[in-house]
């Protein structure tokens, strides 16, 4: 700790800060641009300047920036001295010389930061008067809007899009009062965190594109904090809805998960909330004839099923209470997974390991610090993305370890760059075919999952001797073996990371292997990062017996064991193969499926049960190390759809939560989740709206002009309201930080107990699982597929947009997803007569899918992505492919953003 | 070849000539990578085709694989990299104080209307292209242009007639 002095009053502080990270830490104003939390300085606006003094005789002192004047011990400055003031007053003037004053119809405006930052520094005349300069405004895709005038020239969104998450296809331009940040020409923003520009942007150049089609301001929008149902990682986010319909996601800090940052997939992928298709009413099938059903008969039919012994087939993208609600209504005995059985398998295989003491399961910040990593036949861009730019954070720490050996404080973003060059911690990748990381990562080695467990194993047998002995591998493998052991032993945060999206129960083992070799030999817990498909894949499995798997359900119902059966939130469709799936359905007598969306298995039920979305209901889900994080209401479900828990078990989502805790293995720490009432100033709830909430009286006004009253919400700590205690007082339910002369999301730092730090009586959600267990090494078992003659072994590929079965229904999410494709080398489809973009016959019965020839694929295998056209689970192991006179699915290939795709003559 | 970097385009790159790849191949040789690379990859295309196309930014992108926006970036930074076509020659007119203090604004009035272009533009036979500079460096002969690599001192309208006479015509 250092004391520095700030207009003459002392402050402790961290010494290896910048003095504006410190000054917001300690809760001053100082305006400034282009710093960020999460990227460090380079005094690119010179908005920060403060006053320096030599000491306290000093009275003359002079101007620095801020952001690049470490915070060391004896420091005096000023923020209120006159000249420093008048300094920042003249640079946002020059700032603003171009700005066109458009904040009426600018989206940004309301939760502007150079609206902010104007008014902080007391700039409130423009007395340029001039022509200003103008640009060409770039299409840059379904996310993003770009709208050049308004740029100040920060250098952020180039800092963020580039320098932190990888992307190649944004720079700056040209030169002095021409300064351009864009594309070289108009096109699709290809980095998986675009929308991220919104918000790292200090004012409208980057903007939502989705929610400016369905614009209202942030004052306006009633919010709620929510997590990210897209994946396993549990981003947490802020969903905004006005008028019965939810307009956009921004992201919502949690100093552990995501911290500052989301993926497109999070941002973009939720508007099928909104949806005209959405279930609306329950309805029972009779005789191809659909009845409407009353809530009481909803509930008699289900009381029914359960006297009559029903099964119950769960679901990993519904939430924890769901599941509980169905597997105590069902019974434990008759609770199934709603997982494809390879893929449950591994997430069983990941629920052990994770009571396993030899390892520790790396929240994304602790990824952020690992100084060695292995991926493990995980493509984490397309799986768990916020994990990706995770890792791409990891391989600078060889750059800040640079840094501070040439006593160079981290936070100096340029200089630290500029040292560093190329140099970066190992990350070593084995997958099936090139990744999105290939560019940061030391190692890629594309192999066939065979061979990238045979690897992963061989370098745990090279850390331990304990491990389980390998068969010795070709020269070629055995010398990334070496290079992938002296990596991982050299390192002091070593991280493995692997998962269960392909299904592959092998990598995992394996991946738990290295860690368990690194494990004897550090002796300390190893990052084992594992994760999963979606949003609560670890919280369904916590609930389910080991025997209990879907496929188990299937052939209950095709052999007529049981004859009735629940589904919660689940397309079996898209987890067995499609005759295993119908031979169960059609047998069932009574088929009750509980869904927001038409699936072929509600077309398949005989009584349709309308559930809400993620944000029309307060539920926990558990990520993919285990930690159980809340997400509250946002807004009301304007139609006949009620929560799954509410019609599977009571109304009272408190008293399901407090049920779950005490009647369901692992899950005791889930009830204390809840806030309490008695928590919250006076007794008082916790609004959603904010207190600015413009025309709440005249909101129905056209249709009926006596304003109703306020939906109650009798189980929740918020309101829909804008009457109570706002968030101010308790972080712990922000919902959208907002904070006085702060009405961006920079607000954030108001709420944090020092940058970058925790939320002031925060909840980062909570660890479930302890790790009390030993386990031992995993004997590796090879199964080694049979591939004839002209045959391809076959990998799985997951997509961002697209894999998910929600999000891939939202319309952002629609025009960047692509139809099936299949990749393969240059080599086999010459071989094959396949050309680039060929419709390509999978296994002659009728699955169709694009060729896309990738020059880094592996002769012999190939990768698969499919949507719902086809029969994934129908598929062999290897398939031959032949070159189709089918007409193939009418997406294109085009907008697929990979870093290998083959053009001939190149 | 080993290309990390995902250029989606509407446009296709063109084939860089052999010497072209020679010059730049000898480049390499002098830098530690290929981004330091790629100005001088930018000088030698211009050198050889007289501007940098769309597809001659996407074949260097390409060749040296780097990004092609920040490749863009530095095209676009200095402005002696031309990404529109230009003349066979390019008069790079000083206008900055010295020059200005020394009446170059007539001897500008002159060429536009000898040679019916302003600044940013290039003649109708395609001759010439005139571009304004900031500072060639001979303040105590202004005004001063370059036409070409020729620097040209002392200008007057007399003066000026005659070398564009002079360079009217020649490669």
């Amino acid at each position: 700790m250092a004391k520095v002095v700030i207009d003459g009053k002392e402050y402790e502080v961290n010494p290896d800060n910048n003095l504006l990270q410190e000054c917001l830490s300690q809760g001053l104003d100082l305006p400034y641009f282009c710093w960020h939390p999460c990227m460090g300085s380079v005094g690119a606006c010179r908005q920060c300047a403060v006053k320096q003094y030599r000491d306290e005789d000093d009275k003359e002192g002079m101007l620095v920036m801020a952001c690049m004047t470490p915070a060391s011990d004896g420091t005096r400055i000023s923020i209120e001295d006159e000249q420093a003031k008048d300094m920042r007053e003249r640079v946002i003037e020059s700032l603003m010389i171009s700005h066109p004053h458009d904040c009426p119809v600018c989206e940004e405006g309301g939760e502007c930061h150079l609206q902010d930052m104007t008014l902080m520094s007391g700039h409130n005349y423009r007395r340029y008067d001039k022509q200003k300069r103008t640009h060409h405004n770039q299409y840059l895709g379904p996310f993003i809007n770009h709208e050049m005038n308004r740029c100040i020239a920060c250098y952020r969104c180039v800092r963020f899009y580039d320098d932190y998450a990888g992307g190649t296809d944004l720079a700056a331009q040209a030169s002095h009062h021409h300064v351009y940040f864009g594309r070289h020409e108009d096109g699709v923003l290809e980095s998986e965190f675009s929308g991220n520009l919104v918000e790292v942007c200090p004012t409208g150049v980057f903007t939502d594109k989705a929610f400016s089609e369905n614009y209202t301001r942030k004052w306006d929008l009633q919010t709620a904090p929510s997590v990210c149902a897209g994946c396993s990682v549990g981003c947490n986010t802020t969903p905004g809805e006005r008028y019965g319909t939810l307009r956009r996601i921004t992201n919502r800090y949690n100093s552990e998960v995501n911290g500052y940052f989301i993926c497109d997939r999070g941002r973009f992928g939720f508007d099928y909330v909104n949806s005209d298709s959405r279930l609306r009413r329950a309805v029972a099938q009779v005789n191809d004839e659909a009845a409407e059903m009353s809530d009481e008969q909803v509930a008699d039919l289900l009381a029914e099923l359960k006297s009559e012994g029903a099964i119950g087939i769960g679901s990993p993208r519904s939430s924890n209470e769901a599941n509980y609600a169905l597997r105590s209504l069902v019974g434990e005995e008759n609770f199934y997974s709603g997982m494809a059985d390879d893929e449950r398998a591994v997430s069983r295989l990941i629920l052990e390991l994770s009571r396993d003491k030899a390892f520790h399961s790396p929240s994304i910040r602790e990824i952020e610090k690992a100084d060695a990593v292995l991926v493990i036949g995980e493509d984490v861009t397309n799986t768990a993305a916020r994990v990706a730019l995770a890792l791409r954070q990891s391989v600078r720490n060889k750059a800040s370890q640079l840094a501070t050996d040439n006593n160079i404080p981290v936070w100096q973003d340029a200089a630290v760059r500029e040292l560093a060059q190329h140099e970066r911690s190992p990350l070593s990748i084995l997958s099936a075919y090139a990744t999105r990381l290939d560019d940061v990562a030391s190692e890629v080695i594309v192999e066939s999952y065979e061979n990238q467990a045979a690897i992963a194993n061989a370098v745990a047998a090279r850390l331990s001797s304990n491990a389980p002995a390998t068969a010795p591998l070709s020269p070629e493998l055995q010398a990334h073996v070496d290079v992938i052991s002296e990596h991982l032993a050299g390192a002091r945060r070593p991280l493995i990371v692997s998962g269960s999206s392909n299904g592959q129960i092998e990598l995992v083992k394996a991946a738990a292997n290295v860690a368990r070799a690194l494990q004897d030999k550090n002796e300390v817990a190893i990052g084992l990062c594992l994760v999963q498909r979606e949003a609560n894949s670890f919280g369904l499995e916590m609930l389910l017996r080991a025997e209990n798997g879907l496929g188990a359900a299937l052939d209950k119902l095709s052999k007529g064991e049981v004859k009735k059966a629940i589904v919660l939130e689940n397309d079996l469709y898209r987890r067995a193969s499609h005759a295993a799936v119908d031979a169960a359905l059609d047998n069932a007598e009574s088929l009750v499926v509980l869904d927001l969306l038409p699936t072929r298995t509600t077309a398949k039920a005989t009584h349709v049960v309308p559930t809400t979305a993620f944000s029309e209901h307060e539920a926990t889900y558990v990520n993919y190390e285990g930690r159980a994080q809340l997400s509250y209401q946002v807004h009301q479900c304007k139609f006949g759809a009620q929560p799954a828990w509410q019609w599977l078990h009571s109304s009272d989502v408190n008293a399901i939560v407090q049920e779950c805790s005490e009647e369901a293995k692992g899950f005791d720490k889930l009830s204390t989740l809840l806030p309490g009432i008695d928590q919250f100033v006076a007794g008082m709830k916790v609004p959603r709206q904010t207190h600015r909430y413009s025309g709440r009286t005249a909101e129905i006004a056209n249709l009926n002009v006596h304003e109703p009253k306020q939906p109650q919400d009798n189980n929740s700590v918020l309101s829909f309201s804008m009457e109570g205690i706002p968030a101010l007082k308790d972080a712990s339910v922000l919902g959208a930080s907002w904070s006085p002369s702060w009405n961006s999301n920079q607000s954030i730092s108001k709420f944090q107990d020092e940058i970058n730090g925790e939320l002031k009586q925060g909840d980062t959600g909570r660890l479930l699982v302890e790790r009390t267990e030993s386990g031992a090494y995993l004997m590796p078992e090879t199964d080694t597929v049979q591939v004839a003659e002209g045959q391809l072994l076959l990998a799985r590929s997951l997509q961002i947009f697209g894999s998910d079965e929600l999000s891939a229904h939202a319309t952002a999410i629609q025009q960047r997803a692509t139809g099936p494709y299949l990749s393969l080398s240059p080599e086999d489809a010459s071989r094959l007569g396949i050309s680039q973009g060929d419709a390509v016959s999978l296994n002659g019965n009728g699955a169709i899918a694009t060729a896309c020839i990738r020059s880094r694929m592996k002769t012999g295998t190939a990768s698969l992505y499919v949507d719902d056209s086809i029969d994934y689970y129908a598929l062999p192991a290897a398939i031959g492919p032949s070159k189709s006179e089918q007409q193939g699915s009418d997406r294109s290939l085009d907008g697929l953003i990979i870093s290998d795709r083959y053009e001939e003559g190149y | 070849m080993e290309n990390n970097l995902i250029a989606s385009s509407a446009k296709k790159a063109r084939k860089l000539t052999e010497a072209e790849i020679a010059e730049i191949e000898h480049e390499k040789e002098l830098y530690p990578d290929n981004q330091a690379v790629g100005l001088e990859a930018l000088k030698i295309v211009q050198k050889h085709q007289g501007w940098v196309s769309d597809e001659s930014l996407l074949a260097i992108a390409n060749y040296l694989d780097l990004p092609i926006a920040d490749l863009e970036g530095v095209a676009t930074f200095f402005n002696l990299v031309y990404r529109q076509p230009v003349g066979k020659k390019v008069i790079l007119f000083c206008n900055s104080v010295s020059c200005w203090i020394m009446g170059c604004d007539s001897v500008r009035s002159h060429i536009t209307d000898t040679l019916g272009v302003d600044f940013g533009q290039t003649t109708e036979d395609n001759e010439f292209t005139f571009i304004p500079v900031p500072c060639l460096g001979d303040c105590d002969r202004a005004p001063v242009m370059m036409v070409g690599e020729d620097l040209h001192r002392n200008l007057t309208n007399e003066k000026v007639d005659e070398i564009v006479a002079q360079y009217r015509g020649k490669d």
